[in-house]
């Protein structure tokens, strides 16, 4: 009886698991654009020489649409799409127009590589991810292996492009914490700062190692240093209460605006108020649903986005996304909006075509993204270097009235 | 009649290598003729993995019978010392030789971590034994998070602060980054490897199982006073299952350190959230069948990848068919109504 | 003075475990199954206060009454639809697993339809904090409301408990299921009930939860459950003052570890006196011995 059991439930389960593979065949789910000659089914073979659908590039994304990290996924995904449709509906590139895929990868090192399988395995030619960190590090090895050409709108790590196939939009960690050291101490804004930041995040505790060590050429002080972790973040008081103690006229907060929001709640529930500065983390934090933004009075960012800007592209940019997608859009959209439009224009300066395997494509887009100057959201005049750094200004803002006001 | 019985076990068990070496041959064949997807390929050594932890965790729940929710926590130490070590003798030694050290390092101190937990921890029962696993598995990884070893000409370094408090020489490396994790572990794991350890996993558990030590073991999970009473060291064979169960999972760990380039403990990959996980497959597939174990393993693991092309829905309907499945395996009265049907379908009569 | 003040907030935050953990160990108590999905209860109950009074704009106790309602609804139909019929399966196991699935969907099922965008919390509380000491020291009005509640709620499900005629049937199904069927009791309806009841409580915790840490998402009620678990075992699971002991002790060490040891290995600390005290008291604080029988 026992045993009619387990056949039974390994039946049961592999006619579920059939019967769910076969239905995702044709469910590509909204995220490509209307292709007008059916994709190829075949998988791909070993030495990724496929060619795509005749007429279209294929580009991949890769972030975290579900769990706890899926906010910065989501955005990284509608923003790379309202990218693709404009691209599209102005003739594409090359005049061959995109088609936009994007896989979940639940911030997980492993699921990452899974979903970029699963992208090689639909035809994909260049990649656009991954989104965070520690994902981005650990695919990248699988894209130099491959030579398949990798931008990453917000991977952030030092590591991320570590091979000469991998670029990125965002700035790297180190270069925002020193920055942001050096903006502190010429402007000469506090002498005794804080510091709250994430130390099981990269991101976090990257910007941090940096800043500490840049502080040291600065004239200001590190009072006080304290981490919380991605399982304890809810309660900041003890954090607080030490910058507090230490007398520190400001706190700088190289994490997201998410904990961030809740930091200035409770901050001003003690009655503390320091100057807060942070980094382009904490983008995002006066469009928290039903945030109080009057606590967020006064705090400080280098971001080099600004959803509040007032140049056209970034107007445009917001209004269209607020359109399609109900919320502002935040830093990491503006990152793969901009990474869309970086492959457009180091694709057109390559000259690259659909029936192009993804290593020509790859050996073309390294040379030309050296050459691109471009205009995005998250800076003018844009360039990058063959390491794969981006050249661009941070922008100091400050938040005033509830909006962000040039410094 | 006793005759009979060995020969039916092993039977059982033979069976389940040649599952086991099936599934390699026909991957072989696949590979060979190129008929398999990026995505399966690049899955592979995952699914070794999974197995691996599956099948020891079920020797710590199925056979001797204690719930662990701290399983990850043994992975977790494996994968680390097993990438420190891979790290710290890259380039030193051949690979493969280095590989199995590392292989062999991570056995062995996931094994000591299991001893030193398990003296404590096997004292509990039932349900306060489960959250003292789980304890464990979370301070594992939270240390694991504040850890930072460098290495100069000087010798290791070592705090438990932040990088800066190494106080390396400008040519020094960090090695262990906090939360960093370690970064750039060789790639050195395989398909053809993680089969073969998990042959070996597959040997040792099931040797076990059937050996003397394994029937006490079992003696003690179904009536522990008359296991005792007939004068079995309860402690000594709690140990034993326990500690096998955490290096095999320390392998397992090492395999995954050596697949990936980057070794973070986040909560995803070695929190409560994997040990419950790991969990999952133990109670699906069976709880002490370790065939049972490797199949449901396969099959989770596959499922949400396979789900791939419903997106947004993905993980909702992972979760509606984790819920449907346990209510068709488990419920005595679905298991009535199975049997029910098993029963009459040869009349043609549809039986409640 | 510092030391109040972190004495203060390990205090607040342990009230909020505190109330989790009362849900938890009712349901342990009676049964006999880690809920994991409690946790999320919460969630929804936070989302449920979240749409009414900041979407909808109604009045915050509106909110709180229709949370209750959800929650206690939701509660019982996951009873009954996943918990019940794994309620006599071979292995305990089973329904633990059940639990996970559980937990996993309504975490899904929040994420399709709030998104995962944080949502900034309106706190319920209406007090103003409460300042000591020339300002040094302030108490916020959550954790003054918090701490009354956890003590309303620990003393009303006490009397509950041992009063009433439904407590005692309570008590004697934990005691022992077939004996209290064969006493006539409605064994499924008093276990339905006690999950009505840790699932009203679940979402009053969810609207403390939120109004003191304002921010929700839906994994917000994941890490705390968690907490409020080992803060139920630790005071002994299915001790009604167990878990209200536990969960502010929990809080306090969570606090002072913290403020004093190290913020990073908050969680390692508190994990680590958990383990203390079960190896000294096996059942937790308040937990009873059972002897085991042969």
């Amino acid at each position: 009886m026992k045993k009619f059991n387990k056949v039974m439930s390994v039946v049961m389960a592999s006619a579920m698991t059939a019967a769910l593979f076969a239905g995702c065949g044709n469910a590509d789910a909204g995220t490509q654009t209307a292709d007008s000659a059916p994709a190829a089914e075949e998988a791909a073979s070993e030495t990724g020489g496929d060619t795509a659908a005749a007429g279209a590039f294929k580009i991949g994304g890769i972030g975290p649409t579900t769990g706890s990290a899926a906010v910065y996924g989501l955005a990284v995904q509608n923003a790379a799409q309202l990218a693709v449709d404009e691209i599209n509906a102005a003739g594409g590139i090359n005049g061959v127009p995109i088609e936009f895929k994007f896989e979940d990868d639940e911030c997980d090192a492993e699921k990452s590589v899974n979903a970029y399988n699963t992208l090689k395995d639909w035809g994909m030619q260049m990649l656009m991810g991954t989104v965070t960190s520690g994902c981005s590090i650990a695919v990248a090895e699988n894209t130099a292996e491959d030579n398949m050409f990798q931008l990453t709108p917000s991977g952030s790590a030092v590591d991320c492009v570590k091979y000469d196939n991998a670029f990125r939009v965002c700035f790297s960690d180190p270069n925002q914490g020193a920055a942001s050291a050096l903006y502190i101490g010429e402007n000469a804004i506090a002498s005794k700062v804080a510091v709250i930041y994430d130390s099981s995040d990269i991101y976090s505790s990257g910007i941090y190692e940096k800043f500490t060590s840049e502080a040291a050429n600065q004239p200001f002080e590190i009072v006080s240093a304290e981490a919380f972790t991605a399982d304890n973040k809810t309660d900041f008081s003890v954090q607080l209460q030490k910058a507090k103690d230490a007398g520190a006229e400001l706190v700088f907060l190289p994490i997201y605006y998410t904990e961030a929001s809740l930091i200035l709640s409770q901050a001003s529930t003690m009655g503390y108020s320091p100057i807060f500065f942070g980094c382009d983390g904490l983008d995002g934090i006066l469009n928290v649903e039903n945030f109080d933004t009057s606590l967020a009075e006064g705090v400080m960012l280098l971001t080099p986005f600004a959803a509040d800007a007032e140049d056209e592209l970034t107007q445009n940019f917001v209004t269209t996304y607020k359109e399609k997608f109900g919320d502002t859009p935040n830093q990491f959209a503006a990152d793969a909006y901009d990474a869309i439009y970086a492959i457009k224009a180091a694709g057109e300066k390559a000259g690259i075509t659909p029936d192009m395997d993804m290593n020509a494509i790859c050996e073309a887009m390294k040379g030309a993204m050296t050459e691109i100057t471009l205009d995005g959201l998250t800076g003018v005049g844009m360039t990058w270097d063959a390491s794969g750094e981006p050249d661009k200004a941070p922008k100091a803002v400050q938040i005033k009235d509830g909006v962000y006001t040039a410094m | 009649m006793k005759k009979m019985k060995i020969a039916k076990t092993t039977k059982n068990n033979l069976i389940t290598y040649l599952i086991v070496l099936f599934a390699y041959l026909a991957v072989q064949v696949l590979l060979a003729t190129g008929n398999i997807s990026s995505l399966m390929k690049g899955l592979l050594v995952p699914l070794c993995i999974y197995v691996m932890l599956a099948i020891s965790l079920n020797l710590t729940v199925g056979i001797l019978g204690e719930l662990s929710l701290g399983h990850a926590g043994f992975m977790c130490v494996g994968a680390f010392s097993g990438a420190f070590f891979s790290k710290c003798m890259d380039g030193a030694m051949p690979d493969g030789l280095r590989f199995f050290a590392a292989l062999l390092i991570g056995a062995a101190v996931a094994g000591i971590f299991g001893i030193l937990i398990g003296i404590p921890v096997l004292r509990l029962k039932g349900d306060y034994l489960a959250i003292v696993t789980l304890a464990f598995g979370e301070i594992i990884k939270n240390l694991v998070n504040v850890l930072y070893i460098g290495k100069d000409k000087n010798g290791f370094h070592f705090s438990m602060k932040d990088s800066i408090s190494l106080h390396l020489d400008p040519e020094g490396q960090v090695i262990i980054n906090g939360a960093q994790g370690i970064t750039g572990t060789p790639h050195d794991a395989s398909f053809t490897i993680g089969i073969i350890l998990i042959f070996i996993s597959l040997l040792i558990i099931l040797n076990l199982i059937n050996s003397r030590d394994g029937r006490a073991i079992m003696s003690i999970r179904d009536n522990r006073i008359a296991a005792e009473s007939i004068g079995i060291n309860i402690t000594k064979y709690k140990l034993m299952a326990f500690s096998i169960s955490a290096s095999i999972a320390g392998v397992a760990g090492v395999l995954y350190a050596h697949n990936l380039s980057t070794l973070t403990a986040l909560p995803k990959n070695f929190g409560y959230n994997m040990s419950i996980m790991i969990l999952v497959f133990v109670v699906l597939g069976g709880i002490g069948n370790i065939r049972g174990s490797i199949i449901s393993a396969v099959i989770l693991t596959l499922l949400p990848e396979l789900l791939r092309g419903l997106s947004d829905y993905r993980m909702l309907i992972y979760a509606i068919v984790l819920i449907a499945m346990m209510l068709l395996n488990w419920s005595p009265k679905a298991i009535e109504w199975k049997e029910g049907l098993k029963r009459y379908s040869k009349k043609e009569k549809g039986v409640k | 003075m510092s030391f109040i003040s972190y004495l203060i907030n390990g205090i607040s935050l342990g009230s909020v475990y505190a109330i989790i953990a009362l849900g938890y160990t009712m349901v342990y108590g009676i049964a006999k199954m880690l809920n994991f999905a409690h946790g999320d209860v919460i969630m929804v109950g936070g989302f449920a206060v979240f749409t009414i009074v900041s979407t909808l704009g109604l009045p915050p106790v509106l909110g709180i009454l229709a949370a209750v309602v959800i929650c206690t609804a939701l509660g019982m139909l996951i009873e009954r639809v996943a918990y019940k019929p794994l309620r006599n399966a071979s292995s305990p196991l089973a329904v633990l697993i059940t639990a996970i699935g559980v937990s996993y969907l309504l975490q899904n099922v929040a994420l399709l339809i709030f998104g995962a965008n944080t949502k900034s919390f309106t706190s319920v509380v209406t007090i103003s904090p409460l300042k000591l000491a020339d300002g040094q020291l302030i108490i916020s009005g959550e954790t003054i409301v918090t701490i009354i509640t956890g003590i309303v709620i620990m003393v009303c499900l006490t009397l509950f408990v041992h009063k009433s005629k439904a407590g005692q049937a309570m008590l004697a199904v934990s005691e022992d299921k077939g004996a209290a069927q064969l006493m006539g009791i409605n064994v499924n309806g008093t276990i339905a009930l006690t999950f009505a009841i840790g699932s009203a409580l679940a979402a009053v915790a969810g609207v403390l939860l939120c109004s003191a840490y304002p921010s929700l998402t839906p994994y917000t009620g994941a890490m705390p459950g968690i907490k409020a678990f080992v803060a139920a075992v630790f005071g002994g699971i299915g001790s009604i003052p167990g878990a209200m002991i536990g969960g502010i002790l929990l809080g306090i060490i969570e606090i002072l570890g913290k403020a004093y040891i190290s913020s990073q290995m908050a969680d390692a600390i508190v994990f680590a006196v958990l383990i203390v005290v079960l190896l000294v008291k096996p059942t937790g604080i308040l937990g009873k011995n059972i002897q085991e029988k042969v």
